[in-house]
Protein backbone atom coordinates (compact mmCIF):
# COMPACT_ATOMS: atom_id res chain seq x y z
CA UNK A 1 0.00 0.00 0.00
CA UNK A 2 2.61 2.43 -0.93
CA UNK A 3 -0.08 4.52 -3.21
CA UNK A 4 -2.21 6.12 -0.24
CA UNK A 5 0.48 7.97 1.24
CA UNK A 6 1.88 9.25 -1.83
CA UNK A 7 -1.77 10.85 -2.73
CA UNK A 8 -1.94 11.74 1.14
CA UNK A 9 1.50 13.41 0.34
CA UNK A 10 0.56 15.06 -2.88
CA UNK A 11 -2.91 16.14 -1.64
CA UNK A 12 -0.94 18.27 1.48
CA UNK A 13 1.63 19.18 -1.24
CA UNK A 14 -0.57 20.53 -3.70
CA UNK A 15 -2.72 22.48 -0.78
CA UNK A 16 0.05 24.21 1.00
CA UNK A 17 1.32 25.09 -3.08
CA UNK A 18 -1.98 26.36 -3.21
CA UNK A 19 -1.61 28.63 0.21
CA UNK A 20 1.87 29.93 -0.79
CA UNK A 21 0.12 32.13 -3.57
CA UNK A 22 -2.21 33.85 -0.43
CA UNK A 23 1.16 35.19 1.66
CA UNK A 24 1.89 38.09 1.19
CA UNK A 25 5.29 39.50 -1.17
CA UNK A 26 8.36 39.00 1.14
CA UNK A 27 9.62 42.25 1.93
CA UNK A 28 6.42 44.17 1.39
CA UNK A 29 6.02 46.94 4.33
CA UNK A 30 2.47 47.23 3.46
CA UNK A 31 1.38 43.43 5.09
CA UNK A 32 -0.02 42.99 7.63
CA UNK A 33 2.73 41.35 9.67
CA UNK A 34 4.83 44.14 8.90
CA UNK A 35 1.66 47.04 10.35
CA UNK A 36 0.39 44.82 13.12
CA UNK A 37 2.79 42.98 14.91
CA UNK A 38 6.10 44.67 13.95
CA UNK A 39 5.81 47.72 15.36
CA UNK A 40 4.39 46.69 18.61
CA UNK A 41 7.71 43.93 19.56
CA UNK A 42 9.90 46.97 18.22
CA UNK A 43 8.21 50.37 20.25
CA UNK A 44 6.87 48.59 23.48
CA UNK A 45 9.04 45.14 23.71
CA UNK A 46 11.33 46.32 25.91
CA UNK A 47 8.50 48.00 28.52
CA UNK A 48 6.76 45.33 28.37
CA UNK A 49 9.30 41.93 28.44
CA UNK A 50 12.25 44.54 30.56
CA UNK A 51 14.83 41.93 28.10
CA UNK A 52 17.20 43.96 25.91
CA UNK A 53 16.92 41.04 23.71
CA UNK A 54 14.31 41.61 21.00
CA UNK A 55 14.55 38.62 19.21
CA UNK A 56 14.43 36.50 22.97
CA UNK A 57 12.21 38.31 23.66
CA UNK A 58 9.60 37.53 21.00
CA UNK A 59 10.87 34.04 20.62
CA UNK A 60 10.60 33.29 24.34
CA UNK A 61 7.73 35.53 25.66
CA UNK A 62 5.64 36.79 22.72
CA UNK A 63 5.78 33.42 21.15
CA UNK A 64 6.82 30.73 23.63
CA UNK A 65 4.10 28.34 22.98
CA UNK A 66 6.17 27.97 19.12
CA UNK A 67 9.25 27.74 21.01
CA UNK A 68 7.41 25.14 23.24
CA UNK A 69 6.25 23.25 20.11
CA UNK A 70 10.16 23.47 18.69
CA UNK A 71 11.44 21.38 21.99
CA UNK A 72 8.94 18.68 21.75
CA UNK A 73 9.40 18.24 17.90
CA UNK A 74 13.85 18.18 19.22
CA UNK A 75 12.33 15.81 22.43
CA UNK A 76 10.19 13.94 19.95
CA UNK A 77 12.82 13.24 17.31
CA UNK A 78 15.27 12.02 19.48
CA UNK A 79 13.19 9.99 21.19
CA UNK A 80 12.44 8.13 17.53
CA UNK A 81 16.51 8.08 17.08
CA UNK A 82 17.15 6.29 19.89
CA UNK A 83 14.07 3.85 19.58
CA UNK A 84 15.35 2.86 15.55
CA UNK A 85 18.66 2.23 16.55
CA UNK A 86 18.43 0.79 19.83
CA UNK A 87 20.69 -1.98 20.59
CA UNK A 88 19.74 -5.21 22.50
CA UNK A 89 22.15 -4.08 25.70
CA UNK A 90 19.77 -1.03 25.94
CA UNK B 1 33.10 0.97 15.29
CA UNK B 2 35.49 3.62 16.23
CA UNK B 3 38.67 2.44 17.36
CA UNK B 4 40.21 4.47 20.20
CA UNK B 5 43.94 6.18 19.27
CA UNK B 6 45.94 7.27 21.83
CA UNK B 7 47.73 10.61 20.58
CA UNK B 8 48.90 12.75 23.72
CA UNK B 9 48.65 15.73 21.37
CA UNK B 10 44.64 15.24 20.76
CA UNK B 11 44.24 14.65 24.26
CA UNK B 12 45.98 17.58 25.94
CA UNK B 13 44.39 20.04 23.52
CA UNK B 14 41.15 18.35 24.50
CA UNK B 15 41.89 18.29 27.83
CA UNK B 16 42.85 22.29 27.36
CA UNK B 17 39.64 23.46 25.70
CA UNK B 18 36.70 21.39 27.29
CA UNK B 19 36.50 24.00 29.96
CA UNK B 20 36.31 26.62 28.13
CA UNK B 21 33.73 25.63 26.04
CA UNK B 22 31.31 24.64 28.44
CA UNK B 23 31.94 27.63 30.33
CA UNK B 24 30.81 29.35 26.66
CA UNK B 25 27.83 27.41 26.34
CA UNK B 26 27.18 28.31 29.69
CA UNK B 27 27.57 31.68 28.77
CA UNK B 28 25.22 31.71 25.97
CA UNK B 29 22.47 29.77 27.67
CA UNK B 30 22.39 32.10 30.78
CA UNK B 31 23.26 35.88 28.54
CA UNK B 32 20.76 34.49 25.85
CA UNK B 33 17.83 37.20 26.96
CA UNK B 34 20.18 39.88 27.11
CA UNK B 35 23.02 39.36 24.17
CA UNK B 36 22.63 37.10 20.98
CA UNK B 37 21.97 33.36 22.31
CA UNK B 38 19.45 31.00 24.05
CA UNK B 39 19.02 27.81 24.70
CA UNK B 40 19.59 25.99 21.21
CA UNK B 41 22.72 27.55 20.98
CA UNK B 42 24.49 27.37 23.75
CA UNK B 43 23.10 23.53 24.30
CA UNK B 44 24.94 22.97 20.97
CA UNK B 45 27.79 24.42 22.31
CA UNK B 46 27.70 22.15 25.64
CA UNK B 47 27.09 19.33 23.75
CA UNK B 48 29.90 19.52 21.57
CA UNK B 49 32.44 19.97 24.58
CA UNK B 50 31.30 16.39 25.07
CA UNK B 51 31.44 15.89 21.63
CA UNK B 52 35.00 16.33 21.72
CA UNK B 53 35.63 14.73 24.59
CA UNK B 54 34.34 11.43 23.15
CA UNK B 55 36.79 12.47 20.10
CA UNK B 56 39.60 13.57 21.72
CA UNK B 57 40.15 11.77 24.99
CA UNK B 58 37.88 8.59 25.40
CA UNK B 59 34.68 7.51 24.19
CA UNK B 60 34.13 5.63 27.07
CA UNK B 61 34.55 7.98 28.85
CA UNK B 62 31.46 10.11 27.91
CA UNK B 63 29.26 6.76 27.55
CA UNK B 64 30.15 6.16 31.01
CA UNK B 65 29.33 9.54 32.73
CA UNK B 66 26.29 9.70 30.88
CA UNK B 67 24.23 6.22 30.74
CA UNK B 68 21.64 5.98 27.96
CA UNK B 69 18.76 6.06 30.85
CA UNK B 70 20.48 9.30 32.23
CA UNK B 71 20.52 11.25 28.94
CA UNK B 72 16.73 10.52 27.93
CA UNK B 73 15.95 11.22 31.07
CA UNK B 74 17.65 14.67 30.90
CA UNK B 75 15.71 14.80 27.77
CA UNK B 76 12.47 14.95 28.96
CA UNK B 77 13.58 17.05 32.11
CA UNK B 78 14.39 20.16 29.77
CA UNK B 79 10.94 19.86 28.42
CA UNK B 80 9.39 19.25 31.71
CA UNK B 81 10.97 22.17 33.23
CA UNK B 82 9.49 24.18 30.26
CA UNK B 83 6.21 22.68 30.71
CA UNK B 84 6.38 23.62 34.84
CA UNK B 85 7.23 27.45 33.83
CA UNK B 86 3.99 27.39 31.73
CA UNK B 87 1.84 25.60 34.35
CA UNK B 88 3.14 27.89 37.02
CA UNK B 89 2.22 31.02 35.18
CA UNK B 90 -1.30 29.38 34.82
CA UNK B 91 -1.92 28.18 38.13
CA UNK B 92 -0.67 31.19 39.40
CA UNK B 93 -4.04 33.08 37.67
CA UNK B 94 -2.58 34.29 34.18
CA UNK B 95 -2.35 32.33 30.55
CA UNK B 96 -0.16 29.62 29.45
CA UNK B 97 4.03 30.85 29.65
CA UNK B 98 3.02 34.45 30.87
CA UNK B 99 6.12 35.14 33.20
CA UNK B 100 4.64 38.06 34.41
CA UNK B 101 2.11 36.79 37.28
CA UNK B 102 4.93 34.79 38.65
CA UNK B 103 5.70 36.51 42.51
CA UNK B 104 9.32 37.20 42.05
CA UNK B 105 11.13 40.45 41.10
CA UNK B 106 11.54 40.91 37.26
CA UNK B 107 9.47 37.91 36.80
CA UNK B 108 9.30 37.92 32.54
CA UNK B 109 13.31 37.68 32.25
CA UNK B 110 13.43 35.41 35.03
CA UNK B 111 10.81 33.22 33.38
CA UNK B 112 12.54 33.55 30.20
CA UNK B 113 15.81 32.71 31.68
CA UNK B 114 13.93 29.54 33.22
CA UNK B 115 12.90 28.35 29.76
CA UNK B 116 16.13 28.83 28.16
CA UNK B 117 17.90 26.28 30.76
CA UNK B 118 15.16 23.58 29.59
CA UNK B 119 15.63 24.48 26.14
CA UNK B 120 19.59 24.28 26.70
CA UNK B 121 18.79 20.89 28.73
CA UNK B 122 17.03 19.07 26.56
CA UNK B 123 19.28 19.99 23.26
CA UNK B 124 22.32 19.20 25.42
CA UNK B 125 21.11 16.06 26.09
CA UNK B 126 19.89 15.06 22.77
CA UNK B 127 22.35 16.02 20.40
CA UNK B 128 25.10 13.85 23.28
CA UNK B 129 22.91 10.59 23.44
CA UNK B 130 22.01 10.98 19.10
CA UNK B 131 25.99 10.90 19.09
CA UNK B 132 26.93 8.55 21.09
CA UNK B 133 24.45 5.95 19.63
CA UNK B 134 25.89 6.91 16.00
CA UNK B 135 28.93 6.57 16.77
CA UNK B 136 28.70 2.84 18.46
CA UNK B 137 26.04 1.58 15.77
CA UNK B 138 26.69 -1.45 13.76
Amino acid sequence: MKFLPFIATSCTGLLLLIGSGDLPITADPLSPPHTHVSPRYIEQGYAETNVPNMVTAVLADYRSFDTLGEVTAIFAATMAVLLILRTKEN
Amino acid sequence: MITTQNSAVARTISRLLIPFIQLFGLYVIMHGHSSPGGGFQGGVILASSFILMAVGIDLAEVKRRFPPLVLATFTSIGVLLYATIGMLSLVLGGNFLDYGVIPIPDARSVGMLGIEIGVGITVTASIVSIFCKLITFE
